[in-house]
């Protein structure tokens, strides 16, 4: 055949480059001053991933003279297929024009739903190209006289598998994120049992296809890791999404470096494997900071439940209502002031009248800061964006451990769609869901003023949060957005 | 390259990739889903290769239909990926008024 695999050195010290390049676009995230430059890095290796291919594997067809194939040295003569070479770069223009007019409309809210399309793109993409190459191995050097190297076959199975299962579980994960779906746990009966009976057939499938590569193996490798995808992700709720975005971003991951295992290519093992662990450690701080294993996340149906023992419970207890004008007078006579937002902020829109009121608080003289904890929002850094998104400078915002102890020495606590991150049962009640979730000590401030639609409802977790009614939190209830607003006209 | 120095290169880049995404400050954790996201999409280079195949017969025509498609998916990612954390990263902004803060 025409091509084989990384012969050309030049070609694979390229790839190299890129996979460094890759390496360093991560690297330049360590800090926000760096990170633009990271960027332009990873534009960079990409630039140097494709053009490399596009050179080494230039499209060719036969050459005809006069009606009758030319040979060259005993070789069949071969020129540029101005043809292919013309649909290659459409197709790449077309997928510019789309990728770039998105990442320009999107809003800033909606970055979950958009990442996890993406994620859904990269898988189907995996799917795709395991296809081609099984279709095609001879152009992929991966095969001779039509029979596809064992290894081979094992990597382009689990690269299909994994691609697949990236794809449907993206897709399911956009639904849910995007609105078209319920947040709620959809749980099958049965469905552990159904996942590991998917799961082994799979494994066994691909076992087989060292043994017999005849297609309807293949295409049920494929068929099956669409299906386990999709069932994997509808059982799990809208507040374990950050662990679920997280972990579909590490096997779009491990689904390129699988692909770059068959292909032989290092750019895409380096970036495969940086992926892969990237999404993988993002996973584990998710994890950690609900205090839940990967396991349990994975096993789904948690923040479900309206939790309707405790809402009853709720409502005999005294709680004290306050306006936005006590709010206002409350911190602008504070010395210092933590924000503590939540999702609810994100569904309000209210971090650009949040910063209003930030500024009109700075005009005062009051300290304020932000405090994030790690799983508030849909995605990790989703509240970071946002707050930057309203122009908050980054070195007012602070993470979970950095602030925490400062709680104590704060005169009020503004916690803004925020519920499960800021409940004491989680340190204190055994028996509660969220026990052991590390969480901000709000109830040490001073006051707390805290930003919610209405007392019925209760955080995802469908627990009851003592701090609505300690002596000296003052519930606002309202839309969060409408709140903050108001509380900026009382500002003055 | 024979499959040991392969695995090699993918176990050494797990390390690395272990170590420089733990030194990612979480306040970047979103751009860091994004340009995993656009650098994933390096996946495009089996798409290029199975989209400049001659295929041969039927199999070898839809092998470079869909290399042809998932040309588009990853492009669609790269540029999309790219761009938004472009957007994203030009955001964080330090404090531009440090007198604000000194009060």
């Amino acid at each position: 055949m025409e091509h084989t695999i990384a012969v050309n050195p030049w070609a694979s010290l390229a790839y190299l480059v890129a996979g460094v390049c890759f390496i360093l676009a991560l690297r330049g995230l360590s800090s926000p001053t760096s990170s633009q430059r990271g960027n332009r890095f990873g534009m960079i290796g990409m630039t140097i991933a494709v053009v490399t291919t596009l050179i080494v594997h230039v499209p060719m067809k036969a050459m005809v003279v006069a009606g009758g194939p030319v040979f060259i040295d005993g070789q069949r003569g071969m020129i540029l297929d101005p043809q292919t070479l013309g649909e290659i770069l459409v197709a790449i223009f077309i997928g510019a024009a789309i990728g770039i007019i998105t990442a320009r409309r999107i809003a800033m809210t909606a970055m979950p739903q958009l990442v996890a399309a993406f994620h859904s793109l990269v898988g189907l993409a995996a799917v795709l190209v395991a296809g081609a190459a099984f279709l095609n191995p001879g152009a992929f050097g991966i095969a001779e006289a039509g029979v596809i190297f064992t290894q081979s076959r094992i990597e382009m199975g689990l690269g299909v598998a994994i691609g697949a299962i990236t794809f449907s579980g993206s897709v399911i994960a956009f639904l849910k994120l995007n609105g078209n779906m319920g947040g709620k746990p959809i749980m099958l009966p049965g469905r552990h049992v159904i996942n590991l009976a998917v799961l082994a057939g799979i494994l066994g499938l691909v076992a087989y296809f060292t043994q017999d590569q005849s297609p309807w193996v293949f295409w049920t490798i494929t068929g099956l890791s669409f299906a386990i995808g999709f069932l994997l992700i509808i059982p799990i709720g809208g507040a374990d999404m950050p662990v679920v975005v997280s972990m579909l971003n590490s096997y779009s991951g491990w689904a390129a470096a699988a692909m770059g295992f068959t292909l032989h290519n290092t750019a895409m093992i380096i970036t495969g494997a940086l992926v892969g662990s990237s999404g993988a450690i993002l996973s584990y701080i998710m994890c950690r900071a609900m205090n839940r294993s990967f396991i349990s996340v994975i096993a789904g149906g948690f923040g479900g439940d309206s939790g309707g023992g405790a809402a009853a419970a709720a409502t005999d207890r005294p709680w004290k209502r306050g306006s936005a004008e006590d709010a206002a007078f409350l911190m602008s006579q504070a010395e210092q002031v933590i924000i503590v937002p939540g999702y609810g902020m994100a569904v309000a829109q209210a971090q650009h009248v949040l910063r209003e009121m930030a500024d009109k608080l700075k005009e005062e003289g009051v300290r304020v800061k932000y405090a994030i904890h790690p799983v508030a929002g849909r995605m990790p850094g989703h509240m970071n964006v946002l707050l930057a998104e309203a122009n908050v400078p980054y070195d007012e915002v602070f993470e979970l451990e950095d602030i925490n102890s400062e709680f104590a020495q704060t005169d009020v606590a503004f916690i803004i769609g925020a519920n499960d991150v800021v409940n004491p049962a989680a340190k204190t009640d055994k028996s509660s869901p969220i026990y052991g979730m590390p969480v901000f000590d709000v109830n040490k401030a001073k006051t707390v003023l805290f930003i919610k639609r209405s007392m019925g409802g209760v955080g995802y977790a469908g627990v009851d949060n003592d701090v609505f009614y300690q002596d000296n939190t003052m519930m606002l209830l309202a839309d969060a957005k409408k709140m903050v607003e108001e509380i900026v006209k009382a500002l003055g | 390259m024979d499959f040991i120095s392969i695995l090699s290169i993918f176990v050494m880049a797990v390390f690395v990739g272990y170590y420089v995404v733990w030194s990612v400050t979480p306040a970047l954790h979103t751009p860091l889903m994004a340009v995993t996201n656009a650098i994933s999409s390096v996946i495009i280079v089996g798409a290029l290769i199975a989209s400049a195949a001659i295929g041969i017969g039927g199999t070898g025509a839809t092998s470079k239909w869909l290399g042809l498609l998932a040309v588009v998916l990853a492009s669609v990612n790269i540029f999309g990926g790219f761009a938004v954390t472009a957007r994203m990263l030009a955001m964080y902004k330090k404090k531009d008024r440090p007198a604000a803060g000194s009060k």
